[in-house]
């Protein structure tokens, strides 16, 4: 998928997408998002950062023998995207991600000046 | 006179996403089992003349902990997903992903030869192939 599909509006059909389930969990390092796309093979993942828009796309791509005809599918579209809006103490240049079987692992860590220095309290 | 629509097009176009993913939603047939849609793996059931195929979707599965079974015509996908626990003073701001032990169910058509099976975990989907039995095949008559 090349960047500027985001920018051109796909049709209703095109735009329909899986959203896939995600935990998110922050510490003082940064924020870890892990997302299922099962069926994604590794080539098909498409992440990117617009601006501070995190977007995660990834295309289904099942191996299946000829001439197949589905009986029963909870799984009704090949296509996966989400959108995040990330806070601007997250440092987006940065981000590292890891896929395996199916699970999407990204952190993204604080900028520099936004990571945890003790407030001194003075007592007065 | 200001005229406004009853129905501006922003509603519109709202009522035909719902309709949208409420068509999505209910295209299954019912089944004894119910429907277990949301369940974890989420199955596709497909099938050709020689051979009935099963995709589990279940992602960050370790395969050696996957359990698959068949019988009695029945066929059965169990295991467990063990998710790394969150730090001790981190928060958690979504929480979706299912987690613990899952076993799902699915009935296989008659024809099936319950001795050619294959089985695969790629991306984290396990996909169980099924193979018909030859006689059952054989009946198979093409009208001209």
């Amino acid at each position: 998928m090349s960047e500027n599909t985001a920018v051109s509006k796909p049709d209703a059909r095109d735009d329909a997408a899986l959203q896939p389930p995600v935990d998110v969990i922050e510490d003082t390092s940064g924020i870890t998002l892990y997302a299922d796309l099962a069926g994604v093979p590794k080539d098909k993942l498409h992440l990117h950062v617009e601006g501070d828009a995190l977007t995660i796309e990834g295309e289904i791509d099942l191996e299946m023998p000829e001439g197949m005809e589905s009986s029963h599918a909870e799984v009704g579209l090949a296509r996966y995207r989400r959108v995040f809006t990330l806070s601007k103490e997250l440092d987006a240049s940065k981000v590292a991600a890891e896929f395996k079987n199916g699970v999407l692992k990204l952190s993204i860590p604080k900028a520099e000046h936004a990571q945890p220095r003790k407030v001194q309290v003075k007592v007065m | 006179m200001m005229y406004r629509s009853l129905f501006p097009r922003d509603v519109l176009s709202e009522l035909d996403r719902l309709q949208r993913e409420m068509q999505q939603g209910l295209h299954l047939s019912p089944s004894i089992r119910g429907i277990a849609r949301g369940g974890f793996p989420a199955m596709n059931v497909g099938g050709t003349a020689k051979s009935v195929e099963i995709y589990a979707f279940a992602p960050g599965v370790d395969p050696a902990t996957l359990d698959v079974q068949i019988e009695k015509g029945v066929l059965t996908v169990a295991g467990e997903r063990k998710l790394d626990p969150p730090g001790e003073k981190a928060t958690v701001h979504i929480d979706e992903r299912f987690a613990g032990r899952f076993r799902r169910v699915v009935t296989l058509p008659d024809d099936i030869d319950a001795n050619a099976v294959e089985a695969k975990y790629r991306d984290g989907v396990l996909r169980i192939s099924i193979g018909r039995k030859e006689d059952a095949q054989a009946r198979r008559i093409t009208i001209q």
